[in-house]
């Protein structure tokens, strides 16, 4: 009887290992259709007429002059006369033409009168803000101030994060078809299996009539979980005039209206001993998700067990676009505030920032893996040899410096349901209602059904992306592997054990006493006993068998878990007479638990190192303070890391004893969230100031060696 | 975009013809790497385009013992793979690397890049040349992070982005122009470029009809270099360059011209901080002088004041190039 348990290490053959992802042909070579890629016979275009204001009022709305020009199917206003425009952005009306070009060009057309009014764009100064509330707040005023007031060693400053945007590399949007009385929608989505409910009263039908198929992303990082108001327009479109519907957002709407993570800013006492010991947290934070606000800033990050804490927490409102979950949601932020902090509290105390880290592991939850990670990190990065006190003290504009910095995620499995089904001619397919954002899923079900069966990875195909499967959770908050690893592993057991009862009698043992094992079927502990797979199958006469399994598992044995901790090192050039910061060598250490598939694992954590480069350099959304306009929702100005940026990027997953048995668990969130405080604290070693708030450009770091009296 | 006519001529002579036939506004097309993208903007809008790429006699380049002649449309690439443009005019090769992409290198040409449009992002959101909003500038009331820290008394608060036209500067190139008339005539480079007083007027001394045909630098030998920061060491837009050129004599400095790119609405010649360096040897201490007295007159907006510093360690960074 096979169990649900993961194997021991000795009976993995697939799990673990580096094996490439198995759309990697389609999707180098082009073939891989994306929702951008489909197209429908007759098929019109539509496309969003935003409002140009941050803070408007709508007068009037007058589409007939569009719905003149040639190849202009229909135009709609999609906001009333006296509706409030909240940000610009925000969309006010919808066309659909026969062409792009057409759609496109008779936007103009749309004649909308706005009363303008003065939006409210600051988010930076809190003094000047608004708008606020207060979120929430610790209150031990006169420990903390006693502590702070007596602490040997003191720091006062100020950090922050701009706010940025997803900027997924594939725009927000669906292609949407009507015909024989369902609804056929391609859309570009982290939510599959619900994401039909969002579009029933567009679509005028049941979610069960809406079919719905993604098989391939082109980035979401939590910007995709819901069908939004351009996937209901997209869908009441292809209903109202019977043809297949293209809506994709462009690069500017894309910018402007379809993600933003919240900026955050904090001004933070801290206190300790001479020795480097922490006494004190004290901070204000706010910060800006549009006109959402945000929430509370988790700090003091990780060190949640230092002992006198205060926080305040305020939300600023402010008349952007509003924000949606960013990769690991508030923790990049929290995490910049608290090590950066931390990292001038032991630059203070002049006390070395790996070891001032190391004596105050036990305020955080996992001590001995930090400790560990700790190590390896420094050992990858050479960090006793460049290790200096804060302020590279060599000649010449270039000073080098290494910045460190912790983090932790959670990754417990959603739920998830998925069907194996075993052929008797020995083929098996799974299906599963999930979606693969480019992380890997797909390959990651197939391993797991592969490894159960015994099989090679080739022989299982692996069916996801579609609504009709079993319903799988979105792909949000490193749930997704957990979830459908535990699912395809309990209907692949279920399956196994179907065909192990039809197996059992033809090798004279019991079922329980079988096991699939590289492409035959054993007794276990008998080597002699035992049956291909092929011909195994064919015992199951014409009728193949499916079992079905879920997350949490059948039998109740849990395959996933939860709490993973990071460590990141940055290893960085400053110019200091230019400002220009250069990342020479970043290193990532990792635990996820069991890893399904070391290469797509230590692709995750690769892709999260650039992006985290791009939000410590370069990303920010810049908007107009008089009109409420994103100035840069391009990609010409709204700056993401090159290759020639990057630096070499270093990664280590901890694996074997102590990480395998845990079960899996997520890592899509978890190693970005490092990467701007290491970044920002090899900055500070290397120049000898603490540049406040990232993005780390050369503005910023000018005016920070002036105000730190090191400007050459 | 609008709807607009499109003519590909084998000649100048129809090219100009079709320039000056248009009922509407016209364009011309080079490497198209800016203008589509306007066009696709909506901040130019011709009715009629005219490609120069069949026209034979505006590609390559020339050498001969007193001048290189470059032809207009040969292509950024071309120009820096060039064996006597690498040897004479290291400037010009390292501002073209410094675009930091091959795709619009290869597809970029000589003329197009000094006829760019701004890429201010007031006028490439639709707010006009100068960025204008009920009468006030944005770019004053607004981010003017990326905005000219010189040259910026006027409306015209942008900046010229022509990756060549300081290095052209500092080598004293001539531009030749070719008008509708046929006649050729010759602008020094530094006057090429204008700062418009008004949004309709031209950002260059062409005039109707006119065609920049080829640029012509003298092949006298010079101590050359420009020297460029920008926030992405890939594709990115330089925040300040500085293209330097002087003669060496002996080990003493001499026609030394400093250009400035990206600071001003034009190219931006500092000719009283190069007079500085006149007979004298090209070392840290002269050079880093020069920096600071090239940006003694900048007059910052309210959020571009690190542009100064930048400058002034450009200045110093391709004076000590040069020097070698």
């Amino acid at each position: 009887m096979a169990k649900n348990a993961w194997p021991s290490a000795d009976k993995r053959s697939l799990i673990g290992k580096r094996i490439s992802r198995l759309d990697g042909p389609v999707k180098s070579t082009g073939r891989a259709k994306y929702a951008y890629d489909i197209s429908r016979p007759g098929m019109i275009y539509a496309r969003l007429l935003w409002a140009p204001y941050g803070s408007a009022k709508v007068v009037s709305i007058d589409t007939s002059a569009a719905t003149q020009i040639k190849g202009v199917v229909g135009a709609w206003p999609e906001m009333k006369d006296g509706d409030e425009v909240r940000f610009a952005g925000q969309v006010v009306a919808s066309l659909a033409a026969t062409s792009e070009e057409i759609a496109h060009e008779a936007l103009k057309s749309i004649k909308v009168v706005y009363e303008v009014q003065t939006p409210q764009m600051n988010d930076v100064l809190l003094e000047k803000a608004e708008t606020k509330e207060q979120r929430d707040e610790i209150p031990d005023a006169a420990t903390v101030d006693k502590t702070f007031n007596e602490a040997e060693v003191k720091i006062e400053g100020h950090y922050g994060a701009a706010a940025i945007t997803h900027c997924c590399m594939e725009a927000h949007g669906q292609v949407a078809e009507y015909r024989d009385n369902a609804m056929y929608i391609w859309p570009s989505t982290q939510n599959v299996s619900a994401y039909a409910a969002g579009l029933a009263d567009a679509a005028g039908m049941p979610a069960s009539q809406i079919h719905v198929d993604c098989q391939y992303m082109g980035g979401g990082f939590g910007s995709k979980f819901d069908s939004d108001q351009w996937g209901a327009i997209c869908t009441r479109i292809a209903k109202e005039t019977g043809k297949p519907v293209k809506l994709m957002l462009e690069r500017d709407h894309e910018l402007m209206a379809a993600g933003a993570r919240p900026s955050a800013f904090a001004n933070v006492r801290a206190g300790a001993s001479k020795d480097g010991r922490i006494t004190v947290w004290d901070s204000t934070a706010w910060g800006s998700g549009g006109m959402g606000g945000s929430r509370a800033l988790g700090v003091p990050y990780i060190f949640g067990n230092i002992p006198n804490i205060r926080r305040v927490s305020r939300s600023v409102r402010t008349n952007r676009g509003s924000q949606r979950p960013w990769r690991a949601p508030g923790h990049p932020q929290s995490c910049l505030v608290t090590m950066a902090a931390l990292e001038d509290l032991a630059a203070a105390a002049g006390v070395d920032s790996l070891e001032f880290f190391l004596k105050n592991l036990d305020y955080t939850e996992r001590p001995d893996v930090y400790r560990e990670e700790l190590r390896i990190a420094a050992d990858l990065i050479g960090y006793k040899d460049k290790a200096h006190p804060r302020g590279d003290s060599t000649p010449g504009p270039l000073k080098r410096g290494l910045g460190i910095s912790l983090h932790t995620w959670g990754g417990a499995g959603h739920k998830s349901e998925s069907t194996v089904t075993i052929n008797p001619d020995g083929s098996a397919s799974v299906n599963i209602g999930t979606q693969d954002l480019g992380s890997g899923t797909r390959t990651v079900v197939g391993i797991v059904v592969a490894e159960t069966l015994g099989l090679p990875l080739e022989n299982v195909q692996v069916n996801i992306g579609r609504n009709e499967y079993p319903a799988s959770g979105a792909s949000g908050g490193s749930t997704t592997v957990g979830g459908v690893s535990t699912s395809t592993r309990d209907a692949a057991t279920a399956a196994l054990n179907a065909l192990f009862e039809k197996v059992a009698p033809a090798l004279g043992v019991g079922a329980d006493q079988l096991e699939a094992w590289q492409g035959s079927i054993h007794v276990v502990g008998d080597a002699s006993k035992s049956m291909p797979w092929v011909k195994a199958c064919s015992l199951l006469g014409q009728i193949p068998v499916t079992g079905k399994g879920s997350k949490p598992a059948s039998d109740g044995t849990q395959l996933d878990n939860s709490g993973v901790g990071g460590v990141q090192m940055a290893d960085v050039t400053v110019d200091i007479e230019t400002g220009r910061v250069t990342i020479n060598e970043f290193v990532a250490v990792q635990d996820c638990g069991l890893i399904v598939d070391l290469k797509t694992a230590e692709s995750q954590v690769y892709g999260a190192m650039i992006m985290g480069v791009t939000y410590a350099l370069y990303e920010e959304s810049i908007y107009d303070p008089v009109t409420g306009r994103m100035l840069n929702a391009d990609m010409e100005f709204y700056k993401l890391a090159g290759l020639a940026d990057v630096g070499t990027l270093k990664v280590h997953m901890m694996t074997g004893p102590g990480y395998d048995e845990r079960g899996v668990i997520g890592l899509g969130e978890p190693p970005v969230i490092s990467p701007g405080a290491a970044i920002s604290n090899a900055v500070a070693n290397a120049c000898g100031v603490r540049v406040p708030t990232i993005p780390l450009t050369p503005n910023r770091v000018l005016a920070a060696l002036e105000q730190g009296g090191k400007l050459a | 975009m609008n709807a607009f006519e499109y003519a590909q001529p084998a000649t100048l002579d129809e090219a100009q013809a079709l320039l000056t036939s248009a009922s509407g506004p016209v364009a011309v097309l080079a490497g198209g790497t800016d203008l589509l993208t306007a066009m696709k903007q909506g901040i130019v809008n011709p009715a009629r385009v005219v490609s120069l790429k069949s026209i034979e006699e505006l590609r390559g380049i020339e050498v001969s013992s007193d001048a290189v002649r470059i032809g207009a449309m040969t292509t950024l690439s071309e120009l820096a793979a060039h064996p006597d443009v690498a040897r004479l005019y290291p400037c010009l090769v390292t501002a073209i690397k410094g675009i930091g992409s091959p795709q619009i290198a290869n597809m970029g040409t000589v003329g197009g890049d000094l006829c760019q449009h701004p890429r201010c992002w007031y006028y490439r959101n639709g707010f006009g040349l100068f960025g204008m909003n009920n009468g006030a500038s944005l770019v004053l009331e607004g981010d003017n992070r990326y905005h000219a820290i010189f040259g910026n008394d006027g409306p015209a608060k942008f900046v010229n982005v022509s990756s060549l036209a300081p290095g052209l500067i500092a080598l004293d190139a001539t531009f030749n122009v070719r008008g509708a008339d046929k006649q050729m005539r010759d602008i020094p480079a530094a006057d090429f470029f204008k700062t418009p007083s008004a949004p309709e007027e031209s950002l260059t001394s062409l005039a109707a009809g006119e065609v920049l045909t080829h640029i012509t630098i003298p092949a006298a030998q010079t101590r050359n270099a420009t020297y460029e920061v920008r926030e992405r060491h890939g594709l990115d837009w330089p925040l300040v360059t500085a293209s330097v050129a002087y003669t060496d004599a002996g080990g003493s400095a001499q026609n030394v011209r400093v250009v400035l790119g990206h600071v001003a609405p034009t190219p931006w010649v500092v000719d009283a901080a190069a007079k500085t360096l006149e007979g004298k040897a090209i070392d840290e201490a002269a050079a880093a002088a020069c920096g600071t007295s090239a940006v003694a007159d900048a007059k910052p907006l309210s959020m571009n004041g690190y542009k100064v510093q930048l400058a002034k360690v450009a200045v110093k960074r391709a004076l000590l190039a040069a020097a070698g």
